[in-house]
């Protein structure tokens, strides 16, 4: 992979730059969180951690129009927009990637395939927080999923690892700005800061042997437990980067004399999500509709990719008014002590 | 190519087969030539109307018959209740074939046992209908179809036409005769099992279809018989939104029934935690 370097306090200049080819969109603070927003550069926040919805919302709007139903005729509506998304972590990069097998491999997406095109993904480095255990999902380092990925070593320079052909135009935008002259002083930097950034992490999650511990812990009244706690409010899937379910809706457009077909988010933890004619809900308890999100997020998704699908990013830890998240879920099913509500008097 | 772009098709015939649930023929528009239809038993399509929405419901005709695609559909709720009123040539849309249908090639050279309940006569018509246009590849094919009275039986006259013909044992059976004039069983589908004669277990398929609480009696009898379990199968129902792998509704552990089903062993049963 090219390897190169940028002047940090280039960085503002360099991303106005890349107006020219899409829409550039960053990480910028919202209250004591993050948003992704279309914002001149220099607004930006570097310190960013997990914004509040996940970049899935490029690739998989909360609610879009798939097609127009108008004289007879279906018509698909696609979003052609070119954006640049700087300032995705390498968690959030791996959440893409499984989404990417997921809309892209067997009956390609139209829908996602074109936005995923059509957008740059353009990685930075980050330093965990507390809630942060891509460590123990093996998704703090990425090598792959981006055009480019900055890191932020100490210094005067951004590494910038090129990951794509893009990527590479990209940086023909504004080659002034970078320097292809990576030293032996950078090298010791980078290593020097991977070993800092692993042991800043807090967590103590380890996941081994997490898929056998779920698959026979099924019937184990924890889950009841975990079920009664939940509030069925969906929070968990709508910020995961990984969740991708969604429902489809006809909407008539009376004053525009068309029918819309909209695909909108939607998530297992709903009642309604399993039920099927006759009433039968092959779901009807929340701590059934737990259980299948935890083995998605623990054991694995999709038969032909038989991987947990949680990228240890903490959104779930942030969002579940009432504490049940990946770590608290995996510790509690190893026996582990949990500080959340659910799990008091368990000793 | 976009998967979700739905197939403009018209409605051929319609026929009442209960009070709630009609059959309907339909071809799509290709042309004027009656089309070979590629789609295999126990698959299903996508049934669209614009502005109400789409929804999943098996093929119940053989792709040995080409140029049609017949449906038995349940009037259930807003998408059901709109087709329900449609008339013969009205405009409908489809997309599919999709899910994996039933093993028909494998299923060769073996007996056959269908057992079907209420609307599960709609995706095993399909296979037995294969089966019985393609006889000489099977061995004994029994059809047991169990119905809570005669008019609720789906294909009643269809079925009871197959009662005479030779190379098929053809049972059916209702829990209750009001009209007196029954000629089959009564009973529940169960209490067929005592006629299924002469058959090779080891050497056999069976594919069962019904109501939730049909599998288990079923199944049961079906494993004294001593059919090995990967040789059981069953489509199971879930809800599907997209039929391609994508919305996550049909998903049972990590599987997704649309892609890996609906058609299911009772092996792949056993290992599955919630599927049925
Ligand atoms: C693989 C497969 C094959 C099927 N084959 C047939 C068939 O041959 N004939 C037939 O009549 N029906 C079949 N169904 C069921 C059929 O899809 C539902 O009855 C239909 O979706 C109801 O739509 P609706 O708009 O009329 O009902 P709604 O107004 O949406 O709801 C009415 C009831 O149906 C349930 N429901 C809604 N959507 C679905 C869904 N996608 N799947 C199941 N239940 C749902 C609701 O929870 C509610 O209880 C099949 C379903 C599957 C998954
Ligand atoms: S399960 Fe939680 S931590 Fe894992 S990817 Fe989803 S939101 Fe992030
Ligand atoms: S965020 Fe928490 S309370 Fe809400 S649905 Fe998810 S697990 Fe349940
Ligand atoms: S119906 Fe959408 S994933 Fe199966």
């Amino acid at each position: 992979m090219r390897v190169i370097k940028l002047d940090k306090t280039k960085l503002v200049e360099y991303l106005r730059s890349l107006e020219e080819w899409g829409e550039v969109w960053g990480p910028v603070r919202k209250g004591e969180k993050f948003v992704f927003a279309k914002k001149d550069p220099s607004e930006f926040d570097l310190t960013a951690r997990r914004t509040i919805l996940p970049p899935k919302k490029f690739f998989v709007p909360p609610r879009f129009t798939m097609f127009s139903y108008r004289d007879g005729r279906w018509e698909e509506e696609f979003d052609e927009s070119r954006r640049i998304i700087f300032g995705l972590h390498p968690c959030d990069i791996f959440g893409i990637l499984i989404l990417d097998r997921l809309f892209m491999e067997h009956y390609p997406d139209p829908y996602y395939i074109k936005r995923r095109k059509n957008t740059a993904i353009l990685g930075f480095s980050c330093l965990p927080d507390e809630k942060c255990f891509c460590i123990a999902t093996n998704t703090h380092s990425v090598e792959e999923g981006f055009d480019l990925f900055f890191s932020d070593v100490e210094g005067e320079f951004y590494l910038v690892w090129v990951g794509s052909s893009l990527g590479d135009d990209l940086t023909r935008i504004r080659e002034d700005l970078f320097d292809e002259d990576v030293t032996e002083e950078d090298i010791e930097r980078y290593i020097e800061w991977r070993r800092k950034r692993d042991k800043m992490f807090k967590t103590d999650l380890d996941l081994t042997g997490m898929p056998e511990i779920v698959e026979i812990s099924y019937k184990r009244p924890i889950w009841e437990k975990i079920g009664e706690a939940c509030l069925s409010c969906g929070s968990c899937s709508m910020v995961c980067p990984t969740c991708n379910c969604y429902n489809v809706v006809d909407e008539n457009v009376f004053y525009e004399e068309r029918i819309k077909r909209d695909r909108h988010w939607d998530s297992c933890m709903f009642k309604e999500y399993s039920l099927v004619a006759g009433g039968h809900n092959f779901r009807e308890k929340r701590s059934d509709r737990l259980k299948l999100f935890y083995t998605h997020k623990l054991t694995g998704f999709m038969s032909q990719f038989g991987k947990p699908a949680c990228v240890g990013c903490g959104r779930c830890v942030d969002a579940c008014p009432v504490g049940i998240n990946v770590p608290n879920v995996a510790k509690a099913l190893k026996g582990e002590k949990v500080d959340a509500i659910w799990a008091r008097g368990e000793e | 190519m976009n998967p979700y772009e739905m197939q403009r098709a018209r409605i051929v015939r319609i026929y009442r087969l209960t009070d709630d649930v009609k059959f309907f023929q339909v071809r799509p528009y290709m042309g004027t030539e009656v089309c070979e239809l590629n789609y295999r038993p126990g698959q299903f399509m996508m049934i669209s109307l614009p502005g109400i929405g789409e929804a999943p419901f098996s093929i119940s005709s053989t792709p040995s018959r080409p140029g049609l695609y017949e449906f038995c559909i349940r009037k259930v709720g807003r998408l059901t209740e709109k087709i329900f009123e449609l008339k013969e040539n009205a405009v409908i849309w489809l997309r599919g074939p999709y899910g994996n249908g039933f093993p028909v090639e494998q299923m060769e050279g073996h007996d056959l046992l269908i057992i079907m309940g209420g609307l599960g006569a709609a995706p095993l018509r399909s296979l037995l209908l294969y089966a019985l246009d393609n006889r000489e590849l099977f061995g004994k094919i029994y059809l047991l179809h169990g119905a809570r009275t005669p008019d609720d039986m789906l294909f009643r006259e269809e079925f009871l036409e197959l009662m005479h013909r030779d190379d098929l044992v053809c049972l059916l059976t209702v829990d209750r005769d009001d009209t007196g004039r029954w000629p089959a069983y009564t009973g529940v589908v169960t209490e067929l099992f005592r006629y299924v004669k002469g058959i090779d277990p080891k050497n056999t398929y069976a594919a069962v279809c019904g109501p939730p609480v049909m599998y288990k009696f079923v199944v049961e009898k079906l494993v004294e018989l001593q059919i090995p379990k990967n040789q059981i199968l069953m489509t199971l129902e879930r809800r599907m939104k997209c039929g391609i792998g994508k919305c996550g509704h049909c998903a049972i552990e990590y599987i997704y029934t649309c892609l890996d089903g609906p058609v299911f062993t009772y092996w792949d049963v056993l290992h599955m935690k919630e599927l049925i």
